[in-house]
């Protein structure tokens, strides 16, 4: 590697802070909102893989969701892909494990935190 | 591409992002100003962590020979290392990236497949700071029921990651900052 990965990092926190600014957290409430299905399910999944959101505002959010009645399992899926799968840190990812490794992890990763998601929602 | 190039792009592409907050911002467009408080609070965790880990890294380097290491955490380890592993990562704070950099030195250390990525699911989910927060806005059943659910998923990821990547030759790097 010619360089490292701190171009990497404030490229993605800019992207990430433009994102989320441009995003108010009532359009996350509402489009999470809509049900506990395979589509809120879908949704949140989609949301907590893409987004990089810090612990400090993803909890407060998640309470947010909770008590506007989002179904538990939607707020494990999106808590949980949030947490373990990182689409746009892949970058900085792949320098450290390779592409194979990283594309693997995140999908495996995906993968397990939607059935995390269900078996909340099923034991909750 | 040449990585010079690419470079380059990535500079040109954080100066455009600079350039259009402060043309937004200079319009009164609000979004501009959460943008810049977004920014400020990542860059402050970034600014924060990252020393923390380089020093986290050094003692593990300095202190902690491979030959020492290995045996506990290795290929041919116990579930004990996994342990071992979970424990330390618990008792970290900080971004996911933050992460990276010491499975990279667990990894110099002769750390296994397996327990590199015990260290990432455990890192992500388990960090005991980010687990008190998850308990006061979410309830301890949730944090409790969660974390009992995903202990066992990240670990079967970590024995399907090491089955995939038996046959590539598989390393983890080290990168510079």
């Amino acid at each position: 590697m010619l360089y490292g990965i701190f171009p990497d990092l404030i490229l993605i926190i800019m992207a990430a802070s433009v994102v989320l600014s441009l995003i108010p957290e009532q359009i996350i409430v509402d489009y999470l909102g809509q049900g506990s299905g395979i589509g809120a399910i879908a949704t949140a999944s989609l949301i907590g893989s893409v987004a990089l959101i810090p612990g400090f505002i993803a909890f407060p959010l998640a309470a947010m969701l909770k008590d506007a009645g989002v179904s538990l399992n939607v707020l494990a899926v999106f808590l949980t892909t949030l947490m373990m799968v990182g689409v746009v840190t892949f970058p900085v990812e792949m320098k450290f494990f390779g592409f194979k490794a990283t594309l693997l992890r995140n999908s495996l990763s995906f993968v397990g935190a939607i059935i995390i998601g269900l078996l909340m929602g099923a034991l909750l | 591409m040449k990585p010079k190039s690419k470079a380059y792009f990535k500079f040109i592409f954080i100066f455009v992002i600079i350039l259009s907050t402060i043309v937004a911002k200079s319009m009164g467009n609000t979004y501009a100003a959460l943008a810049q408080m977004h920014f400020k609070s990542f860059f402050v965790e970034m600014i924060i962590f990252l020393p923390l880990i380089f020093i986290l890294i050094g003692l593990i380097d300095f202190w902690l020979p491979r030959s020492v290491v290995e045996p506990h955490i290795g290929k041919d380890s116990k579930i004990i290392g996994s342990f071992w592993i979970i424990l330390l990562a618990m008792l970290q704070a900080g971004p996911l990236y933050g992460a990276f950099p010491v499975a990279a030195i667990l990894w110099k250390k002769g750390a296994s497949v397996r327990n590199i990525f015990i260290y990432l699911g455990a890192f992500s989910t388990l960090k005991i700071p980010m687990l008190t927060f998850e308990t006061s806005f979410l309830g301890w059943k949730f944090s409790l029921l969660r974390t009992v659910i995903t202990l066992p998923i990240f670990v079967l990821i970590a024995l399907a990651l090491e089955y995939f990547l038996k046959s590539s030759n598989f390393s983890v790097k080290e990168v510079k900052l």
